[in-house]
């Protein structure tokens, strides 16, 4: 843990973090950028999941509705790392040091493990099950455990905002 | 009374005393009113990127919005309900925050036109290319919620 302090400390004193921690603008719209995002992101994630859930959009395969939102969903989700990582370099230490973040940092590693399946074991037969209104029990599971992990990330990423065990 | 008592009457209730007196009430109110900002974003942008011809394609849109027409009333009503809690506790703030008149006034325009002007264009049940009319009712809609939501982010910063 020492190590992770210490690089949080060493980012802390580059010119990048103190520009944006020191200026007046950058950090404001920088941070609306981000949460803005989860609109786009988490937003047509969450359609993409009630899908697989069999929730909405019963009609069009899953297939189709992944190759059409998922351009949509990986702009998004840059635009969210790019912004999450320019308020991480702001203020490195504290959100090192903040529980929120490193609970949050779990759980994009668990959300991250969720895609990584989903396209390995699943997606490759998409063809065979996609067009069934209600999608079988494993892409039910992949699409309820990405809308519950996301929603926790999300959760958790408001939070680092509230010191409350410092 | 004036438009100003009205707030402090706000403030002053038993809801907007107990939401700014807790430690977490605020913060977990907060991130409902995310969580509800993130369905409605994905109700309104699947209907609106279609409308705009750069979504789901091939779907007709009556068909989106039809799917999406449950999603985008509960989303709201979520984030109206956990925004007028917020604004209860601490409707002073808000009254002298310009960011809040701004998104106050973008929502009654994107929920008329929400409600009065979009659903001429959603009802199309042509699969291919929209008119213009169309094209240009997915890219009013984008720009009144991106108005709501960046607003609403703006009244945390004044």
């Amino acid at each position: 843990m020492l190590v992770i302090v210490q690089a949080a400390e060493w980012l802390e004193a580059t010119w990048l973090s103190t520009a944006i921690r020191e200026s007046i603008w950058v950090y404001p719209i920088v941070e609306s950028v981000h949460v803005l995002t989860i609109a786009v992101f988490l937003g047509l994630t969450a359609a993409m999941d009630a899908r697989l859930l069999g929730a909405a959009l019963r009609e069009t395969p899953v297939g189709v509705v992944m190759a059409r939102l998922l351009p949509w969903i990986r702009a998004g989700f840059a635009v969210m790392v790019v912004t999450g990582l320019l308020l991480f370099a702001g203020t490195p230490v504290r959100f090192t040091t903040n529980v929120f973040f490193q609970i949050k940092l779990a759980l994009l590693a668990l959300a991250g493990l969720n895609v990584w399946l989903f396209h390995h074991r699943l997606f490759p037969t998409v063809q065979e099950w996609g067009a069934a209104a209600s999608p079988p029990r494993h892409a039910r599971l992949a699409g309820a455990a990405s809308l519950v992990l996301w929603t926790l990330a999300l959760a958790t990423g408001r939070l680092i905002a509230y010191n409350w065990f410092e | 009374m004036s438009l100003q008592s009205f707030f402090v009457w706000c403030e002053h209730t038993v809801v907007g005393t107990t939401v700014r007196e807790s430690i977490w009430l605020f913060p977990v109110i907060e991130v409902v009113h995310l969580i509800g900002l993130a369905v409605l974003g994905g109700a309104i942008l699947l209907v609106d990127l279609r409308l705009l011809g750069i979504g789901l394609h091939g779907v007709p849109v009556s068909s989106l919005a039809r799917s999406a027409r449950p999603w985008l009333w509960a989303s709201l009503a979520l984030t109206i309900g956990s925004g007028v809690l917020l604004f209860l506790s601490e409707a002073l703030k808000c009254y002298e925050n310009p960011a809040f008149w701004l998104k106050v006034g973008f929502l009654v325009v994107a929920l008329l036109f929400a409600s009065l002007v979009r659903p001429r264009f959603t009802r199309d049940a042509t699969a291919g290319p929209l008119r213009f009319g169309a094209r240009l009712a997915g890219a009013i809609s984008v720009l009144l919620w991106t108005g709501v939501a960046a607003a609403g982010r703006g009244i945390g910063f004044w």
